[in-house]
């Protein structure tokens, strides 16, 4: 009974219906703070899907997610400044001030248009994780080595924006709630509900692309990659090409999510690049379940949401709960709690403990035989 | 005669001074079935490893149609029309028999077609087709991962064929198989020379005799000698090399 409500589409369906409530509801049902706090998370969980597609899927453990994360945060927060910086001496952002600089760098100037920082938001992660990508996996850098590299690049990236401040206010970073849109303020309720609701929209599509890029056989080929790189080049792919286009997905997506996390968390600043901060999000799709996409997504958003709980009761324990999460993960849950799922985990714990009788043959044979059984 | 379809010339590789092949020459006509033996530590793996550009060759050429295969890349050689078995079966466990045949049919193999193409129908009968020839019909949605030694072997032929190639170098093909599995093996590989090119690399000397061709000896990285299998079998080199004198024991 409970094998067929497993094996079905339902808790799927469900798992959905869920989530789509709980975000229909949510605005009405949470408090201001509170529905910030769930929009910062859902867009998190955009930033999530792209680590699944190019680690759940495509073997490429990357722990640099955070300079995409924080270049669209960065693209969102220069547009807004200069659109509200008309009051400041020089007509340019107020923090130029502070270090006597009298003229906008030249490449704020395109940030000005509304249209190029709706496409720099996510073209200008995806182009830098194309090329420094392509680096890499040309050169058949893989494994721990890619990881590191990654890992490389994010201390190089925080060092760098860290230390301009006549560029980009350097280690303070680049506020964004006092800062205009559409003539309101960003910080606004009114503003932030906004941001909640497309923050949402996004989650879900980005959630139906992903799953577009790892159906049919362009899926395949990712999956391969991850299984077996140098048999699939011997069937004629080439690994570079995937392992690249999938590699700036993950790139664009997570300048999308740092955009929309910025616009709802105030500010946008180097500590985005903060070594700890991207391996989190690792940690993120590794608990939910890697290759599962509704998992990244759950994953992101819970494990937050957890956070921010535990931290405001017991300010110091959330550390250790995070480290037990990942010890767990890794021990006994190695697909994640989606992957756990959907792999029989409930029925064989139930099994274990002595709560449903032990299946005498494999899984396997006993549902092929009820499988003849139906018309 | 005509041209011949691989052409191997005076190829050395060397592993930090270790010589794996040495001066091997070697050529193979269009549609010609070709046997490949040789005791453990041969060169027969680095051997198909230098055709296919996992490994470049110190010295000497490959000519695959007249062309030069030497630096190339492994998949633009695959895109040539050579394909490889590999010694252990090697298939995507986590795909399905069917996943795994529809990547091996997929022309051509760029990410953009993939993604915005669906699987012709052409391509769809080929893969119905080869899941005919290796008995793998009521398995196709299954994971590879699944499969048993002997159905994984044949998924690996299955893909081989499926990628069309004109040389297909088949490294060990029986290893673990059941002696009816291994006549099958046989009679496939046999029915595939003509259209294709096929080299054979195996320890199974009953299989090679079943082949019914010409056998290349290869011993210490060249080639000993060449020949039909009762030639080779009757060859003192060969025997020698094979049971060993005092100081080559070779398993």
């Amino acid at each position: 009974m409970f094998q067929r409500f497993q094996q079905s589409r339902w808790p799927q369906l469900l798992v959905w219906v869920l989530i789509i409530a709980a975000i229909v509801a949510a605005p009405a049902v949470l408090p201001v703070f509170r529905l910030n706090l769930l929009g910062r998370f859902l867009s998190l969980a955009i930033v999530a899907l792209g680590i699944d597609l190019i680690w759940g899927f495509t073997g490429l453990l990357s722990l640099g997610q955070g300079i995409f994360f924080a270049l669209g945060g960065y693209a969102a927060a220069m547009y807004l400044q200069l659109n509200s910086s008309s009051g400041f001496p020089n007509g340019i952002p107020e923090f130029f001030g502070l270090y006597g600089v009298k003229q906008l760098p030249a490449f704020w100037q395109p940030f000005h248009s509304p249209l190029f920082t709706l496409v720099a938001i996510w073209l200008i992660p995806a182009v830098l994780a194309a090329v420094l990508g392509n680096l890499v996996f040309r050169n058949r850098i893989k494994g721990v080595y890619f990881s590191i590299l990654t890992q490389a690049a994010l201390l190089v990236f925080f060092n760098f924006f860290n230390g301009q401040q006549k560029l980009i206010n350097g280690t303070n970073g680049l506020k964004t709630d006092v800062t205009q849109l559409f003539g309101q303020m960003v910080g606004s309720p009114e503003m932030q509900r906004g941001f909640f609701w497309f923050t949402a929209l996004m989650v879900i599509a980005a959630w139906v692309f992903v799953r577009w890029v790892v159906r049919g056989r362009f899926g395949d080929v990712l999956i391969a990659i991850r299984d077996d790189e140098p048999r699939l080049r011997f069937a004629g792919f080439n690994p570079t090409l995937f392992k690249t286009i999938v590699f700036a997905i993950a790139g664009g997506l997570a300048g999308i999510g740092g955009a929309l996390y910025t616009v709802q968390s105030g500010i946008v600043s180097p500590q985005y690049m903060t070594v700890p901060f991207s391996i989190e999000m690792v940690i993120w799709v590794a608990v939910g379940g890697r290759g599962t996409l509704v998992g990244a997504i759950l994953g992101a958003v819970a494990i937050n949401y957890a956070k921010s709980l535990v931290s405001e009761a017991m300010p110091q324990s959330w550390l250790f709960i995070q480290g037990g999460l990942f010890i767990l993960v890794v021990t006994a849950l190695p697909e994640g709690v989606i992957g756990w799922w959907r792999s029989d985990g409930p029925r064989n714990l139930l099994t274990r403990l002595g709560i449903t009788r032990r299946i005498g043959t494999y899984p396997q044979l006993e549902l092929d035989g009820q499988e003849e059984v139906q018309p | 005669m005509s041209a011949p379809l691989l052409e191997l010339r005076e190829i050395t590789v060397s592993f930090d001074g270790f010589l794996a092949l040495r001066d091997l020459n070697l050529s193979l006509q269009p549609g010609e079935l070709r046997a490949v033996i040789g005791p453990n530590g041969a060169g027969k793996t680095t051997f198909l490893d230098v055709i296919t550009g996992k490994t470049a060759p110190t010295e000497g050429d490959v000519l695959f149609q007249g062309r030069s295969l030497v630096g190339r890349a492994e998949h633009r050689i695959a895109r040539l029309g050579i394909g490889r078995k590999f010694q252990s079966p090697r298939v995507f466990e986590k795909l399905s028999v069917q996943e795994n045949l529809a990547l091996a049919v997929s022309r051509p193999k760029q990410p953009w077609p993939l993604l915005f193409g669906r699987l012709g129908g052409q391509e769809r009968e080929r893969v119905h087709h080869l899941m005919g020839i290796v008995n793998l019909q009521s398995r196709a949605d299954w994971e590879a991962g699944a499969l048993s030694h002997g159905q994984k072997q044949w998924l690996e032929i299955a893909m081989l064929v499926g990628q069309d190639p004109d040389l297909l170098l088949v490294d060990e093909p029986v290893a673990g198989l059941t002696d009816e599995e291994t006549d099958l093996t046989a009679d496939l590989l046999k029915s595939l020379a003509g259209d294709h090119t096929v080299l054979v690399i195996e320890h199974d000397m009953e299989f090679i005799r079943r082949l019914e061709s010409p056998v290349t000896v290869l011993h210490q990285g060249h080639v000993l000698c060449e020949g039909t299998m009762d030639q080779v079998q009757a060859d003192p080199r060969v025997i020698e090399v094979y049971l060993g004198t005092s100081e080559e024991e070779q398993s």
